[in-house]
């Protein structure tokens, strides 16, 4: 599969502007690189032009300014059915009128496969997604899930090298869709595919990518593995997007190295890590992931910052324990907890101590 | 509880009521009436006093003598004594004219036969076959008897017959009109010939119409839509005579094509008062009919089919030919056979625009209404449209299945 010249640049989103009004810029300037074999999820706000960057890399929109490369190519000219880029659509798109053979059948026909080649590929297809035994159904006689593996199936029968999909589980169930999040990235490694993902959940953009393109306002915010996503926000957008996040707004009153002093609304002063804040006097907005609170005194880290606070709420959650309480002027400060044997339950209006690591406290742009 | 039920099924029914009369007066009985009279006629049997209702038998004695006497017997001296007593009542009963308009029906030139052997029926003396025969030498032509035997039936399929242009031969056996008389199924044909082509033609015309209708955006989509609906807003006539204004060969085409020199002024196109006239205003007059509901299949089509077809590899020909155009057949089918059958049954255009060839059967049917007041052969003539169409409807239910119908 590896044509060697073109491995860590297979997909190349240079400088690209979408309007469709020729207005508004539906999405700004836009620079990707996605090396062969990757999977790359784009995730965003609804309306942030994640589709839209799909269809342009499909040939189904052009881009108003800029250039997509597919595999060192300029795109442009190439109509979409040239493009060998199989496509999973949000609708799943199966053709109604033809059965799930059929459906399989119709990107190898048109690529004049032979009939014995063409069987034999159907059949290795469809037991790679279990639906061996639907061949002669209809889609509307099967269930959404299993509609859904038809999609991807016929998206990858042909065998192409890279794979769209845009939004592809949002219409199923929690538990088939963590079960297909599972089967589509064992399919996409298996098979060497290089996959750009589209979708608003969080979580799923978080456990299947290898990469994860935060959009926001057809501009790409962060785009950086999950962890690094989820641990260092770039900015206050990406922070408040991906997981649960805590947030106290405040001034820069001094930088001095990877740390900065930062005196929030309140008066209180706090230590942060600086990250897209370089004056002095610049408002911020400090965020603290929910786990990197400590509540337990006795747990503190050396170094630790602690600030007081009051229980507002205790939420039972099974695994873990929710508690909102009023830090600095904000009331919706969340704590979350292990279910632990140590573990106190903190009832309502009690008022605590908590604390966390200055270098967990990250000074985002407010 | 099962009170409340049925007196709510009760009230359901009341208010469907005047809808359930309103079909049974103005469709089931007209239709129902009208394949009746296709095979019944009573002019030679019975007469019905207009101002009384007395309805009063005639022919009687003839009847009697055909009734004793097999098909195709010489008519004996007895025989012209029942027609002279028959003659006798038809005076009295002041009738002749309808007896003998129902026999001209089938053989014409015979009506007047009866009226002046009526006028002279007291006169008429044994022998009485020659008393007839002074009269008229045609009183003897074995094609009469045979006409009056039918007709002295009320009951009859001659009109099915005179519909198809064949007729009964004096022994009674069935066989073809004169070749210069043939002219219902000659327009049969027509009629199924030009209904064919102009569904072809709205077809043609209207899938691409249909087509941009369903997948422009909405603002242009609407205007789009307000000039395929507006001939459905202007009435028919003017659509119809604004035709003629434009094709006529001193009208606005042909002008502006010897205007611009494309045409010399003695070969102007005829293209009104013939076929072409007829196919031109019926196509447009019915195009909104195939557009509707190819639009209605189409505009729910999602987008995403076609570029999923293309993104799997296939042209926009392709994408077009297996994966748009099937998910379409069923509005083809549902405009194909409202097109046709509306055609198939159309009046005012081809009576207005199509001269002597492009009329269509249900002109002759008008004339046999209006004109020559041969009824029954009407009837029979629409029986067998009728007839003809619901074939044709069971066909496309056994090719495609009428469930496949989208009508909107
Ligand atoms: N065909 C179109 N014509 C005009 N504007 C469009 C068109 N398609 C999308 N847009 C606009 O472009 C913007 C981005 O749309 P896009 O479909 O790319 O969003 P998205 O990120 O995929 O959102 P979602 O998560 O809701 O699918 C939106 O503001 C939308 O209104
Ligand atoms: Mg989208």
């Amino acid at each position: 599969m590896a044509n060697g010249k073109n491995d860590d640049a297979f997909v190349v989103f240079d400088r690209v502007q979408k309007s469709y009004d020729g207005e508004t810029l539906v999405v700004k300037d836009l620079n990707l690189t996605l090396p062969r074999g990757e999977f790359l999820t784009m995730l965003g706000p609804s309306g942030s032009g994640k589709t839209t960057c799909l269809m342009m890399l499909a040939g189904f929109e052009t881009a108003t300014h800029g250039e997509i490369l597919l595999d060192g190519r300029p795109i442009n000219n190439i109509p979409p059915h040239k493009r060998g880029i199989g496509m999973v659509f949000q609708s799943y798109a199966l053709f109604p009128h033809m059965t799930v053979g059929e459906n399989l059948s119709f990107p190898l026909e048109v690529r004049g496969i032979a009939k014995s080649t063409r069987e034999e590929k159907i059949k290795r297809a469809l037991d790679m997604v279990q639906m061996g035994q639907f061949a002669n159904r209809r889609p509307a006689q099967l269930s959404g899930g299993q509609q859904q593996r038809i999609a991807l199936a016929r998206a990858l029968v042909f065998e192409p090298e890279l794979v769209l999909m845009d939004e592809p589980l949002g219409a199923l169930d929690k538990q088939l869709r963590e079960h297909m999040q599972f089967e589509i990235t064992r399919l996409a490694h298996e098979l060497g595919i290089t996959t750009v993902y589209v979708t608003h959940d969080q979580t799923e953009a978080l456990t299947m990518s290898d990469r994860v393109a935060v959009f926001n306002d057809g501009v790409i915010q962060q785009l950086a593995p999950p962890d690094q996503l989820y641990e260092t926000p770039q900015n206050s957008f990406v922070a408040q997007f991906i997981g649960e996040n805590n947030t106290l707004n405040g001034v820069i009153t001094a930088i001095k190295g990877d740390l900065c002093e930062v005196k929030l609304d309140n008066g209180e002063v706090i230590d942060a890590k600086p990250v897209n804040v370089s004056k002095v006097g610049e408002r911020t907005c400090v965020s603290i992931r929910p786990e990197r609170v400590e509540v337990n005194p006795a747990r503190l880290q050396p170094g630790a910052h602690t600030l007081k606070a009051e229980v507002l709420e205790f939420i039972y959650m099974g695994d873990i324990f929710r508690t909102r309480l009023r830090v600095a002027g904000n009331e919706d400060f969340i704590v979350k907890t292990r279910n632990a044997p140590d573990q106190v339950r903190m009832t309502p209006g009690t008022q605590i101590d908590i604390g966390w690591l200055p270098q967990d406290c990250r000074a985002l742009d407010a | 509880m099962a009170s409340a039920q049925s007196h709510a099924r009760r009230r359901a029914f009341f208010l469907v009521l005047p809808l359930l009369a309103f079909i049974l007066i103005t469709f089931v009985a007209p239709i129902g009436q009208m394949l009746h009279r296709s095979f019944h006629n009573d002019g030679f049997t019975m007469h019905e006093d207009i101002g009384t209702g007395v309805r009063t038998p005639i022919m009687t004695n003839l009847k009697a003598w055909f009734d004793a006497n097999p098909a195709g017997t010489e008519p004996t001296e007895e025989a012209f004594a029942a027609l002279a007593a028959d003659m006798v009542v038809l005076r009295e009963l002041k009738a002749p004219g309808q007896a003998g308009t129902r026999i001209n029906y089938e053989l014409s030139g015979t009506r007047s036969m009866f009226t002046k052997a009526a006028r002279q029926a007291k006169k008429l003396e044994a022998p009485y076959k020659d008393a007839f025969l002074d009269l008229d030498k045609d009183w003897l032509n074995p094609d009469l008897w045979r006409v009056m035997r039918d007709a002295s039936s009320a009951y009859t399929f001659n009109f099915y017959l005179a519909a198809l242009d064949l007729t009964r031969s004096s022994d009674g056996s069935i066989e073809k009109v004169n070749e210069n008389r043939q002219v219902y199924v000659t327009l049969f044909t027509r009629t199924l010939f030009l209904s064919v082509l102009i569904t072809f033609l709205t077809f043609v015309l209207g899938y691409p119409i249909a087509h941009l209708l369903a997948t422009l955006p909405l603002r242009y989509s609407n205007l789009l839509m307000i000039l395929v609906l507006l001939p459905f807003w202007t009435s028919l006539l003017v659509r119809t005579t604004s035709w003629m204004v434009l094709l006529q060969s001193q009208g606005v085409v042909n002008d502006s094509l010897v205007g611009l020199g494309l045409l010399g002024d003695e070969n102007r196109l005829q293209m009104m008062y013939n076929q072409m006239g007829t196919v031109i205003a019926m196509t447009h007059i019915l195009l909104p009919f195939m557009v509707l509901p190819l639009y209605s299949v189409m505009r729910p089509i999602n987008p995403s089919y076609v570029r999923a077809a293309r993104s799997l590899g296939a042209t926009s020909w392709t994408a077009f030919r297996r994966i748009y155009f099937p998910q379409t057949i069923p509005g083809i089918g549902a405009g194909a056979l409202l097109v046709f059958i509306l055609a198939v049954g159309y009046y005012i255009t081809p009576a207005l625009v199509g001269g002597a060839d492009g009329q269509l059967i249900s002109n002759l049917i008008a004339f046999h209404m209006q004109k020559s007041l041969n009824w029954s052969l009407a009837a029979a003539l629409a029986a067998l449209l009728l007839g003809g169409i619901l074939i044709l409807y069971w066909l496309y239910d056994r090719l495609i299945g009428i469930d496949n119908l989208k009508l909107g």
